[in-house]
Formats: C-alpha cells, sequence, structure tokens
C-alpha cells in the first residue's frame, strides 16, 4: 500500500450543462486504489459515485465538462487522454460492470459473440484463439456449459446469469483495474452474493485492483479493504474498512453507518437521516454540503477551502468538526 | 419453421377480405356500363338487355360474386371494354413499366434517406443533422404530383436537361426485345445502347419525384431510431470495452437500429404503389397506375377491380416479407431458436 | 395546465421555425375566414382578354387560360382544402375512437372481426383505396370528405383500440364498474376523454396529409370538379401549360398547398411535443 498507487485521483471537478443550470455533480474528488487492492466508493444516490466512474471511464455524456482534476492510472492522466489512447486503454487495462446487467448486453447478439468482440478488439488472433479465449472468459466466472450458453441471447439467460456475462467481458482481456458500478441492482440476495463471491475471486486470481461502488454499506464492509465514502459529489472520508466502523469521524459517515440494519445492533437503533440531498444547481451551495444536514454545524464549516485531513491510520476525513 | 408458415397462412383471410371488398367497391361505381359500351344513340332498350345479360350483369349480386371468384381462380381478370383485351393481360403488359419505376424510386430513396439519417445520427446539431431534419419534414409536404411538375419545369423546360416526359421510351427509338419487360434490363440484356440511355433518362423524373417523398419519413425513422441505440445502455457498454468506432455504429447501433427502419420500408413501398398513379399520370408513364385510372374514368369495371386486387395482393406479400425480415433481424421473435 | 404553457413558450422558443408555423397556420385560417370576402376579382369570373399573363401588379399571382385571376382563386380554394381535410379529419377521429375504444373496451370476437375489417382496409395503397370510394360516390366535396375519412379511419381504430386496452384494467375504471356505472357510461364519461390527446396529435400530423389526398384526387379528376377553384384542380389545369414555360398556373397553387401542408405537419410536431413529449423524433 506505500507502492505507487494504481490509480490517483485527484480534486476532480465535474458539472453538468442543463436547461435549468449547471450541475456541480462533483467537486475536489480526490482518492488513490492501491495494487491488488478493492476499495468501495459509498454513498446515497446521486451522490456522485457513477459520475466518478463515468468520469475516469470517459463515458461522460456531451452535457458534462471536467473542469478540474487528474486521475493518473500507469502513468498516464485518463482525463487528458485522446479518443484514440482511452480507446486502447478501456476494455483492456481498465474495464466496467454496469448496473443494469440486462441492457447493458446487446439484445440481439449471442453473448459469446459480445464477449469474443473485446477480445478480438484487443487482442487479435485467430477465429480459434479467440474463440478459446471468450469459452475460458466465461469459465472464469463459472457458467456452467460454456459452449452453449455462449451461443445464447441476454434475453434467454437470467438477471444473475447476465452479470455474470458482464463480469466476463469485462476481465477477459485481464485489465489492472476494474470498476463495477452497483453490481448487484436488480438481482436476489442469494445471487448477490454469488455475484459478488465471483467478482471478489476473479479479480484476486487476474491480480487485479478493483473499484466498488455502492449505496450498500454492508456490501462494501464485507468484500472491500478500503472504503471511500462520499456525499453530493464530495468525498467526505475516506479510510480502511475495519477503521471506518470502529472510529467514523465525518457526521454522515456515522450517520450512515447508524441507518445501516448489520451495523446496530437492534432496529430501533435505526435512525435514518435527517433532510435530503442539496440542490447541485444551486448558486449559493455551502462549503461542506453536509452542512444544512448537520447538527455540527459551526460558523468555521463555511471557510473555504475544506481540504481532507489526516485524523487516523490511513485515515482522511473532510470536516471542519470531526467526531 | 413452424413460425414461418403460420404467418404465412395468416395472410389469407386478408386476402379473401380483399377479394370481397375489391368486387363490392366496384360494384358499387356508378354508370351501366353496358349503357357505355353499347353508348351509340341507336342503340335501344332491347341491344342494352342483351349486352347486360352478356356481360352477367343481369344476375343477382351474390352470384355474380361466385363468378368472380371462380374466375379469379382461374387467372381470368375479365375483359377491359377500352383495349377490348383480357385484364390479366393488359396487366402482365404493363405491370414491369410500373414495376421498374417503383424498384427505381425506392432504390433511390433507400440509397439517399439511409446513410443520411445515421450520418444525422453520428452528428448531432451539425449542418448534416438539421439538413436531415429539413428534408424530413419538407419532404412530407410536398405532394407528389407538384414536385413531378416542378421537376419538370426545372430539368426539362428551363434547363434543358431532362428529356421529354412523355412516358418510358423517346418515340423515335424502338424499344429492345421484350424479355422481363424491364426496359432497363432488356436493352441491356440486347446489348442496345441507345435505348438503355434513352430509358435511363426518362427514368430519371419520375423516379426522383416519387423517391423524394419516400426520402422524408425513411431518413426520419433512421435517424430516429439511430439515435436511440446510439444512447443505448449496450452502446455504452461497447464504448467502455474501447470497441472501434466502425464496430459499434455497424454492429451494435445500425442493426439494432434496423427494426422501425424496416417496418417504414415497408410503409414506403405501400405508399408507392398508391403514388404510381399520380406520377404515371403526370410523365404519361405506360404502367397499370395510367391503366387503371383510365379506366376508371370511364366507367370500364375489370381493369379498376384487377388493378386493386395487384395492388392489395403486392402489399400483403410485401408486409409478409416485412415481417419475416422483422424475424430474422431480432432474435428475440422465437424464428430462430436457441437451446 | 399551466407548466403546459410553459412548455408550449418553451417550444416555440427554442426553434424559431415553429413560430413560423403557427404564423402560417393563422395565415391560412385567415385567408379561409376572409378570403372570399377580400380578394380582388371574382375567382370564377372570365375574361379571355387577359389570358395566359404572368404575375405582374394587376394579378399577382398572374392569370390562366380562361383570364381568371391565379391570386384570388388561390385564396378562396383555401377555404375548400381546409374544410375538406378538417372535415375528413374530425370525422375519421370520431368514428374511429368510438370503434377502437369500444373493440379494445370488449375485446373478444368483436375485437378480431373488426379488427379483421381493418386489416383489409389496410391492405389497400390508401390512395387506390381513395379513388375508386370517390368514383363510386360521385364527384362531390363530400364523397372526398367522406374517402379520406374512411382511409384515414384505421389509424384511429388502431389507436384508440390500443389506449383503451391498456386503460381499461386500471384502478379508476373498476372502481366505475363497481360503483354501479353501465358500460357504455364507462366509454363515454370515463375513456373516451381519457384517450383523447394522442388521437389529437394523431389528428393534427394527419391533417397535413388530407390536405394532400384531397388535392391529389382532385388532381386526376374525382372529386371536385371544375370550375370550383381547389388547389388540386388547379395545378391539373396548370400542368398542361408548365412544358410551354407558362409555370405560374401551377406553381402558385402548388405552393399554397405544399406551405400549408407543411405548417399543419410542423404544428401537429409542435403539439405532439408538447402533448407527450417522450415520442419525439
Amino acid at each position: 500500500m506505500s507502492a505507487v498507487p494504481l490509480l490517483a485521483v485527484d480534486d476532480l471537478t465535474v458539472s453538468f450543462r442543463t436547461r435549468t443550470g449547471a450541475v456541480k455533480a462533483l467537486e475536489h474528488v480526490s482518492f488513490s486504489v492501491g495494487r491488488g487492492e478493492m476499495i468501495g466508493i459509498v454513498g446515497e444516490s446521486g451522490s456522485g459515485k457513477s459520475v466518478t466512474a463515468f468520469a475516469l471511464m470517459g463515458l461522460l455524456d456531451a452535457a458534462a465538462r471536467v473542469t478540474s482534476g487528474r486521475a493518473d492510472f500507469e502513468g498516464r492522466d485518463l482525463l487528458k487522454l485522446r479518443q484514440g489512447e482511452l480507446n486502447e486503454l478501456r476494455g483492456r487495462d481498465l474495464s466496467i460492470v454496469f448496473q443494469n446487467p440486462r441492457t447493458a448486453l446487446n439484445p440481439i447478439r449471442a453473448v459469446g459473440t459480445q464477449i469474443a468482440d473485446v477480445i478480438a478488439r484487443h487482442d487479435p488472433g485467430s477465429a480459434a484463439k479467440i474463440r478459446a479465449r471468450t469459452l475460458a472468459a466465461l469459465q472464469a466466472v463459472r457458467i456452467p456449459d460454456p459452449e452453449r450458453r455462449a451461443r445464447a441471447y441476454p434475453f434467454e439467460l437470467s438477471g444473475g446469469m447476465c452479470q455474470r456475462i458482464g463480469i466476463a467481458m469485462a476481465l477477459a482481456c485481464r485489465p489492472r483495474l476494474l470498476i463495477a458500478d452497483e453490481p448487484t441492482t436488480g438481482l436476489d440476495v442469494t445471487t448477490q452474493a454469488v455475484v459478488m463471491d465471483l467478482f471478489r475471486d476473479a479479480v484476486r486470481a487476474g491480480g487485479a485492483s478493483a473499484i466498488l461502488i455502492t449505496h450498500d454499506l454492508a456490501l462494501a464492509s464485507e468484500y472491500c479493504d478500503r472504503i471511500v465514502v462520499m456525499h453530493a459529489g464530495h468525498v467526505v472520508e475516506t479510510a480502511p474498512t475495519a477503521e471506518l466502523f470502529r472510529h467514523p469521524r465525518h457526521p454522515y459517515t456515522a450517520k450512515l453507518l447508524g441507518s445501516v440494519p448489520s451495523a446496530v445492533e437492534t432496529i430501533d437503533d435505526l435512525a435514518p437521516i435527517d433532510g435530503s440531498l442539496p440542490d447541485l444547481r444551486r448558486a449559493d451551495l455551502p462549503v461542506c454540503r453536509f452542512a444544512e444536514r448537520c447538527e455540527r454545524r459551526r460558523p468555521v464549516c463555511d471557510t473555504a477551502p475544506l481540504l481532507p485531513e489526516p485524523c487516523g491510520p490511513d485515515h482522511l476525513v473532510s470536516c471542519r468538526v470531526p467526531l | 419453421m413452424t413460425v414461418l408458415l403460420r404467418r404465412m397462412l395468416g395472410i389469407v383471410p386478408t386476402l379473401a377480405g380483399v377479394v370481397i371488398a375489391t368486387f363490392v367497391l366496384t360494384r358499387i361505381l356508378p354508370g351501366d356500363p353496358a349503357v357505355f359500351f353499347t353508348s351509340s344513340p341507336t342503340a335501344d332498350a332491347e341491344t342494352i338487355e342483351a349486352v347486360r345479360q352478356k356481360l352477367g350483369l343481369d344476375l343477382p349480386l351474390w352470384q355474380q360474386f361466385l363468378i368472380y371468384v371462380r374466375d379469379l381462380l382461374h387467372g381470368d381478370l375479365g375483359n377491359s371494354i377500352l383495349t377490348g383485351q383480357p385484364v390479366l393481360n393488359d396487366l402482365m403488359q404493363r405491370l414491369p413499366a410500373s414495376a421498374e419505376l417503383t424498384l427505381a424510386a425506392f432504390l433511390l430513396a433507400v440509397v439517399v434517406a439511409v446513410p443520411l439519417g445515421i450520418a444525422a445520427a453520428l452528428r448531432p446539431g451539425s449542418l448534416v443533422d438539421h439538413a436531415c431534419r429539413l428534408i424530413s419534414t419538407a419532404g412530407v409536404s410536398l405532394p407528389t404530383f407538384v414536385t413531378g411538375l416542378l421537376l419538370i419545369y426545372l430539368f426539362y423546360f428551363l434547363w434543358g436537361l431532362a428529356p421529354e416526359p412523355m412516358g418510358q421510351l423517346d418515340p423515335f427509338i424502338p424499344p429492345p426485345a421484350r424479355v422481363t419487360g424491364f426496359l432497363l434490363i432488356d436493352s441491356a440484356l440486347s446489348g442496345d445502347r441507345e435505348a438503355f440511355v434513352s430509358a435511363l433518362g426518362q427514368l430519371v423524373l419520375p423516379a426522383t419525384t416519387m423517391a423524394i417523398f419516400a426520402i422524408a419519413p425513411l431518413a426520419r425513422m433512421t435517424r430516429a431510431s439511430m439515435l436511440g441505440t446510439l444512447g443505448s445502455d449496450f452502446v455504452r457498454t461497447a464504448r467502455a470495452n474501447g470497441l472501434r468506432r466502425r464496430t459499434i455504429v455497424v454492429s451494435y447501433a445500425l442493426r439494432n437500429a434496423l427494426l422501425p427502419i424496416v417496418t417504414t420500408l415497408g410503409m414506403v413501398f405501400s405508399y408507392m404503389l398508391g403514388a404510381n398513379v399520380l406520377v404515371e399520370r403526370v410523365f404519361a408513364w405506360p404502367g397499370v397506375g395510367s391503366y387503371a385510372l383510365d379506366a376508371l374514368l370511364s366507367l370500364d369495371y375489370a381493369p379498376v377491380q384487377g388493378f386493386m386486387l395487384v395492388m392489395a395482393a403486392v402489399f400483403v406479400v410485401v408486409n409478409l416479407l416485412v415481417d419475416l425480415a422483422y424475424q430474422v433481424i431480432d432474435p428475440r421473435s422465437g424464428l430462430l431458436s436457441h437451446g | 395546465m399551466g407548466d403546459r404553457l410553459a412548455l408550449a413558450r418553451y417550444i416555440l422558443a427554442e426553434n424559431p421555425i415553429n413560430l413560423v408555423a403557427l404564423l402560417l397556420f393563422l395565415a391560412f385560417v385567415g385567408c379561409a375566414v376572409l378570403g372570399p370576402s377580400l380578394v380582388p376579382y371574382d375567382p370564377i369570373a372570365t375574361d379571355t382578354a387577359v389570358a395566359l399573363q404572368p404575375p405582374s401588379a394587376a394579378h399577382w399571382f398572374g392569370t390562366d387560360q380562361l383570364g381568371r385571376d391565379v391570386f384570388s382563386r388561390v385564396v378562396v380554394a383555401t377555404r375548400l382544402d381546409l374544410v375538406i381535410a378538417f372535415a375528413a379529419v374530425l370525422l375519421s377521429l370520431a368514428v374511429g375512437a368510438v370503434i377502437g375504444a369500444t373493440i379494445g373496451y370488449f375485446g373478444g370476437a368483436l375485437d378480431t372481426s373488426v379488427s379483421r375489417v381493418v386489416d383489409v382496409l389496410m391492405a389497400f395503397p390508401l390512395f387506390v383505396l381513395a379513388m375508386a370510394m370517390v368514383a363510386a360516390l360521385g364527384n362531390s366535396v363530400s364523397s372526398v370528405v367522406y374517402a379520406t375519412a374512411v382511409i384515414n379511419l384505421p389509424f384511429y381504430i388502431r389507436l384508440a383500440r390500443a389506449e383503451v386496452s391498456v386503460r381499461k384494467g386500471l384502478g379508476y375504471v373498476e372502481a366505475a364498474r363497481v360503483g354501479g356505472s353501465g358500460h357504455a357510461r364507462i366509454l363515454r364519461v370515463i375513456l373516451l376523454p381519457n384517450i383523447l390527446p394522442p388521437l389529437v396529435v394523431q389528428a393534427s400530423l394527419n391533417l397535413g396529409w388530407a390536405v394532400l389526398n384531397a388535392a391529389g384526387l382532385s388532381f386526376i379528376g374525382l372529386g371536385v370538379r371544375a370550375p370550383t377553384p381547389e388547389w388540386g384542380i388547379m395545378v391539373a389545369e396548370g400542368a398542361q401549360f408548365i412544358v410551354s414555360g407558362r409555370w405560374w398556373l401551377a406553381f402558385f397553387p402548388g405552393l399554397a398547398l405544399m406551405l400549408a401542408v407543411f405548417s399543419f405537419n410542423l404544428l401537429g410536431d409542435g403539439l405532439r411535443d408538447i402533448v407527450d413529449p417522450r415520442s419525439r423524433t
């Protein structure tokens, strides 16, 4: 972990132009991913987790503007790459698994062919070789009867199976970093566990690092080495998992932990978080975007800039009045 | 295979309905053809009655219908009063001219509209995009007969680029030996360069006229469908995996966008079958459309009946083809099944 | 309603073409309503001394082969063409909505048999069907209206049927049934008003097509007959003079036709954007 990180994101700021104003989706987002590490980015819906992932992958839509920041991946800044260079990288060194497994696949193309497309793009070879690698990719995610399944179409497969295909596709070219954007959404609990175990094992087997994006803190705690907590487009706290659960420093993190069933003793201890995410189009957003929902708010909270401060072993928090 | 068979059998009731509808429609057309046929001032009631009997018009309606169906099954569509020939012969004689025109127009429309729509979808907000949207909206507003006349005025009268709009071939050039009835094919087959060039020249304006109206909905649907697939989740996945732009556009976006485009192609073809009549009138084209129109205006029943039957039958078959194409493109329809 | 108006204003502002279309539409309606009383010349008065004159200060659109003022005829024809189109579309809409809603609601054998008839109707190229019907019904304005209405009927029947099928299982319909409302009442009071918006959008999109259809029919000599001023007839009469370079007889009615259809289509698109933005293409 003390070595040069695989991915170092620094001061990433993204805003979207919309009909009703500019949405400041991400502000001063910084975190890093070490080699062989799986980190979790957690937060409510709308906290900017997916936007971060899409920004790294170059998948933001035309209305988005990356106004500042760097994302150093293996010595190159992902945000400054030209389209051609980015396309070389994507699918090969850096890949992503999406939220909705069925819609993420081409409905009228056999799943095996879709995986083969990716392999052929980054590692062209004979048809036989590509076919062998496709089958190997399916086997890596433990899909039974891979020859037959490769000819299937997404509508013939279950949601869990589709997600395995998605993971197989993302791992096919042995990436260094794999991003999983809410990979268990829409899957039932048993399938969730199966898919996540598969994911972790496949990532470890390939010696890759991973970013797990989820709103499910319990899920993150089970699979991730470190956790990055986001709120309203800001990174509010980063820490190794155990440390975060034992000593949450940011008021939001504490509330998040208090609202998760597994983290509390009884259901009576469950406490919802007051208020809701601020409207990110406002021109008068406070320096700390959690301030309006926080009981610990002081005048000092309104002084800019709000930077992450160390507060424990490998533990950073962006708060003027940490716990 | 059973899906295929079921689809094909499904058109039988529609065809039956078409036969009935055509019969009913032509029987309520005004005028007594017997009167018209004998129309000499000296015709008396007896002669008219004799003619009416000969034409079978004195029988009750349902009997006329049965005779009609029986004749139909024998390929007898009746005789045209104007030409004196069996309608079937007349139609077979004139069908290639209409077919050549319609197919040329159809191909022209597809070749222009589909690439335009794709280009517009790939470059939103660009000049191509605006041009596509303008053509789509303006194109459906242009009445076929007005466009035809406009093109004649510009290209024939004003700029002298097109030949006189007097039919399929320059009247001074002898037609090539008839093999298919398609002048372009026949003149190519017999190596008759002069006829080929003349036929091509005569074909340009009427085909363009028909194509213009068809380009609009086709370009619009292509653009919309492409925009839809380009913005879909699976295209996002393809981009995330670094697939080449060409692979994404062709194998992922376009192939998935084809489904509604194919449906629109069927609609466009149907429209052309109707527009035939107008275009053939404007350009004096010797096709089935002008044949039927002349017959209609002269109260000559049989050709109109034959024309409507043929047009409807062609349309039903085309729709079937579109349906089948759909099944082939989209594996979700169950035509091709997997384990 | 307030945000519908706001959206309407937004759409008008977003694309200046929409505003142009609206103004054109109003101009045509104005011509239809006021035209005949404001034109400089009698549209059917002939004066062979001034036949075939190109556009001039005295005759803005020139004169035709019988010396009639083309401008006056074009303006007066607006009323006829618009009336035919509106009447046909409204008729189609009303009858189609009732039929479609009924078969969608009751389903079963009624649905299958009516749908079969609609399939047969749609098997004919529309214009061909219109031709045959006008010929059968006789050359008059009403037969053109009926023929145009009939060929448009299938669209409304299918649309109404689909919309009702979707809605008939919904809560408020069930509630009405339980409350004792009979089928007729449910159809008339609850379902029909609810399915009107998409039907009206379809109607506005069909308006342009209806005008083209009517003009096409008179162009080939069916329906409205000379000397009644109607755009299709005028184009047909002017066609023979095109080859000798006298373009104005056919050009101005043709232009009027194009602009009318163009503005109807654009308005239809705009209306659709307001009523159901999700179906924008």
